[in-house]
């Protein structure tokens, strides 16, 4: 089975790679790579999915691209990994992708224990539950006794037992890896209730029910947890994870000051504004701090937009409004520190 | 000086030439420290590696709280519990597949493999069919395959089916056969049914001794015991006394229906019938072919003379090609029986919760990659060694004894 392979594989890694080469700095690797290798999920509409030419779309999968173009100048130097919940991690940490883009939650223990840095949030999220209308459930408060398909190695898997647990309520886990096998196992009617993160839920129900079947299913008002999802990258390298950090503010920054990609250009020639000079590299110094190119943040822009682009090129189709990911000038909570 | 010379010389041809053993030895320590000096290499650079990268390291996780739940336990279980003991639970559910998949595929594999050998064409090519399309289906796509039939809408109803007016009838009035499992009534959680358990399990215990007295007393006086009527009697009787003696219980736990799912009882879940049945006809079609292919070893003149002292059929399978069979049958037999329990491993794909499946989550949810795979390292190799441990000493029991 190859998923227990990729983490054997990975775990040997970790023993046999020999560290005076995998300390080396992961720009340096990147860029005599010539590519950024992203790990990315194995299928998740609207997050990162795969067509069938394997061309990649998705929002993750445009944090990919704008950083290659951050780094390399171009967005389509970029090699997409997929990884399942249980893979992620270790491909990580062995090495074998530069960083991991995947709807991943920022968690203490993951931050710390797991040897990952979380660089910023892309998405702000929190978990929900999916059950078929036949059921007549109307809150996950109803649930008691439920069987609920889970994917193993998630956060959405310790909250649900910590949900239960607090309302005094049982309930059997159905776990299965493979979230294509998940899906089917769920839709077949093998569980009452799906669980994880709001977004994935609309995707999943939107993509992956039986063709026509969507309406079938609902989505519980509850949202039981905070679910930060942003990229990782490994512990020990600061300038990378600066890099990481610092190219998602910057598409943020631009969506403040209403950079997109059709104006980027223009603006870069002739806004006046200091900040936007600065930030687009009229002004130089901020690419020379990340050690980048100082038309770092114009390649990002040039090639999928702001962070606002991003969102409503992917997120809408799925149903989701943008709530908490709105800028905090709008009532969200989506804010970048000063780039200066 | 000359004789100090040719004494030194004399050592070194013994060291060299007639001393082989010293020569061994050398070599022996060289070989050692290459491994010993390989393995601290790389346990150091492992170290060195996670150090750098801030990896948590170190056993002292199994004992904090687990977190996550988990669908099917022989133990009381729950998110409160330790991660040990969440591996502990893994390693149950592993060795009931492991052990009930062993003896069904045994059971299985000697009828197919007796009935491969049979003089009617459709018999042996129905056997053969069986034995050559299994053996080359890959056990992974068996057990998917399995699971997406026992999950089916198309093969089997939901619990929701079976309520109201027109609800469907469970078969036999009490069990319940759905995608979401197998329910059925089971014996009330009661001392009383223990007692029952510990007759059965002294009963069978005595009837085996029994043969075994009975051989020795057959051996040294050539009188036989009906042991076979004697052993069915312990087996029999001594359930209803433990049952009687604790207090005698009536009471059977049926299965109710609830908003979601039938609670009490007994649950077969659609993971471990699919585990199940994948790994049993998986591993029954190459015991099969052990087992005919160990018929076919013994010679025909054993038979021929058989048939010609006048005995049954069914007693010279039994008596005589069987037993003789046996010899080569178990080395093979003994590597498909450890190719079951590794393969079990695969129960992860359809989410049976085996040692695998919750070790890898306690190594996704700890990051402790290498403790992790450590652990499961170490438990299928103990479970591999003593299961071969055991099935070598029942093959060097029955081998011949020369006299
Ligand atoms: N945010 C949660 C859950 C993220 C997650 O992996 N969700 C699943 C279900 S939507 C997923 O994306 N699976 C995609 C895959 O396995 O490829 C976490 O970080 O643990």
């Amino acid at each position: 089975m190859k998923s227990k392979w990729t983490t054997a594989i990975a775990a040997a890694a970790i023993v046999f790679s020999s560290y005076s080469a995998s300390a080396a700095k992961t720009v340096e690797a990147i860029k005599s790579r010539g590519e950024l290798i992203c790990g990315v999920s194995t299928g998740l509409g609207g997050f990162s999915l795969p067509d069938s030419r394997g061309k990649w779309t998705g929002l993750d999968v445009d944090i990919c691209k704008a950083l290659a173009a951050a780094i390399l100048g171009s967005s389509y130097k970029v090699k997409y990994i997929p990884l399942s919940t249980q893979q992620r991690f270790t491909a990580l940490q062995s090495g074998e992708v530069d960083v991991l883009s995947r709807n991943t939650s920022w968690s203490l223990t993951r931050d710390t224990a797991l040897g990952l840095n979380f660089t910023a949030v892309t998405y702000y999220d929190g978990q929900g539950f999916m059950v078929p209308k036949a059921l007549e459930v109307k809150s996950a408060k109803e649930l008691d006794g439920a069987t609920v398909c889970i994917q193993p190695g998630t956060t959405s898997e310790l909250n649900l037992a910590d949900y239960f647990r607090a309302n005094s309520m049982t309930f059997t886990p159905v776990v299965i890896e493979s979230l294509q096998e998940l899906n089917a196992a769920f839709f077949a009617g093998r569980c009452d209730a799906y669980t994880t993160d709001a977004s994935g839920l609309a995707s999943t129900r939107l993509n992956d029910a039986p063709k026509g079947k969507s309406d079938d299913y609902i989505i519980l008002p509850e949202i039981i947890s905070k679910e930060p999802l942003g990229p990782v990258v490994r512990h020990g390298d600061d300038q990378f994870l600066d890099i990481v950090k610092w190219v998602i503010f910057g598409l943020v920054e631009a969506e403040e000051f209403g950079i997109t990609s059709s104006n980027v250009r223009e603006m870069a020639s002739s806004s006046k504004n200091p900040n936007i000079k600065r930030l687009l590299g009229t002004n130089p110094g901020m690419g020379r701090n990340l050690g980048l190119d100082e038309a770092w943040i114009v390649n990002a822009i040039l090639a999928v937009g702001n962070y606002g682009e991003i969102w409503e090129r992917n997120i809408p189709p799925l149903g989701l409004s943008r709530g908490l990911n709105k800028l905090w000038s709008n009532g969200g909570i989506m804010y970048s520190p000063p780039v200066r | 000086m000359a004789n100090a010379i040719s004494s030194f010389k004399r050592t070194l041809r013994i060291i060299t030439m007639n001393g082989k053993e010293v020569k061994a030895v050398i070599f022996q320590a060289a070989f050692f420290f290459l491994v010993a000096g390989g393995a601290y290499f790389l346990y150091h650079n492992m170290q060195v590696n996670l150090e750098r990268q801030n990896i948590q390291t170190g056993f002292h996780y199994l004992s904090l709280e687990s977190g996550f739940a988990i669908g099917e336990s022989w133990i009381s279980y729950s998110p409160s519990s330790s991660y040990a003991r969440a591996i502990l639970v893994g390693f149950i559910n592993t060795s009931v597949v492991a052990v009930l998949g062993i003896t069904l595929a045994t059971l299985i594999g000697v009828f197919v493999g007796v009935a491969a050998l049979s003089s009617n064409w459709l018999v042996s090519k129905l056997t053969s069919v069986y034995i050559n399309f299994l053996r080359n289906l890959p056990v992974l796509l068996q057990i998917i395959l399995w699971y997406t039939i026992v999950t089916s809408p198309r093969f089997l109803p939901t619990v929701r089916d079976f309520n109201g007016e027109n609800g469907l009838e469970p078969f036999l009035g009490t069990i319940y056969m759905t995608r979401q499992g197998i329910f059925m009534p089971f014996f009330e959680a009661d001392i009383g049914w223990l007692g029952a358990a510990i007759g059965l399990a002294t009963g069978i215990f005595i009837s085996i001794w029994i043969r075994y007295l009975s051989r020795i007393r057959m051996d040294k006086t050539g009188q036989q015991l009906p042991v076979f009527w004697i052993g069915t009697s312990f087996i029999l009787v001594l359930p209803c006394i433990g049952w009687l003696l604790m207090g005698a219980p009536v009471g059977i736990d049926y299965p109710e229906m609830g908003r979601f799912r039938l609670s009490g009882g007994a649950t077969i879940t659609p993971e471990f019938i699919a585990v199940l049945f994948g790994l049993t006809i998986y591993a029954s079609a190459f015991i099969a072919d052990i087992v005919r292919s160990g018929i076919l070893s013994v010679p025909t003149g054993q038979v021929e003379a058989g048939r010609s002292l006048g005995l049954q059929e069914g007693v010279i399978m039994g008596r005589i090609v069987l037993p003789q069979a046996l010899r080569i049958i178990i080395p093979p037999l003994t590597s498909q029986y450890l190719n079951l329990t590794k393969n079990s491993s695969l129960a992860v794909a359809v989410g049976y919760p085996d040692l695998v499946s919750i070790s890898n989550t306690t190594l996704n949810q700890t990051g402790q990659a290498p403790e992790a795979i450590m652990i499961m390292m170490i438990v299928y190799l103990s479970t591999s060694l003593t299961t071969a441990f055991f099935m070598n000493w029942y093959d060097k029991k029955i081998q011949f004894v020369e006299r």
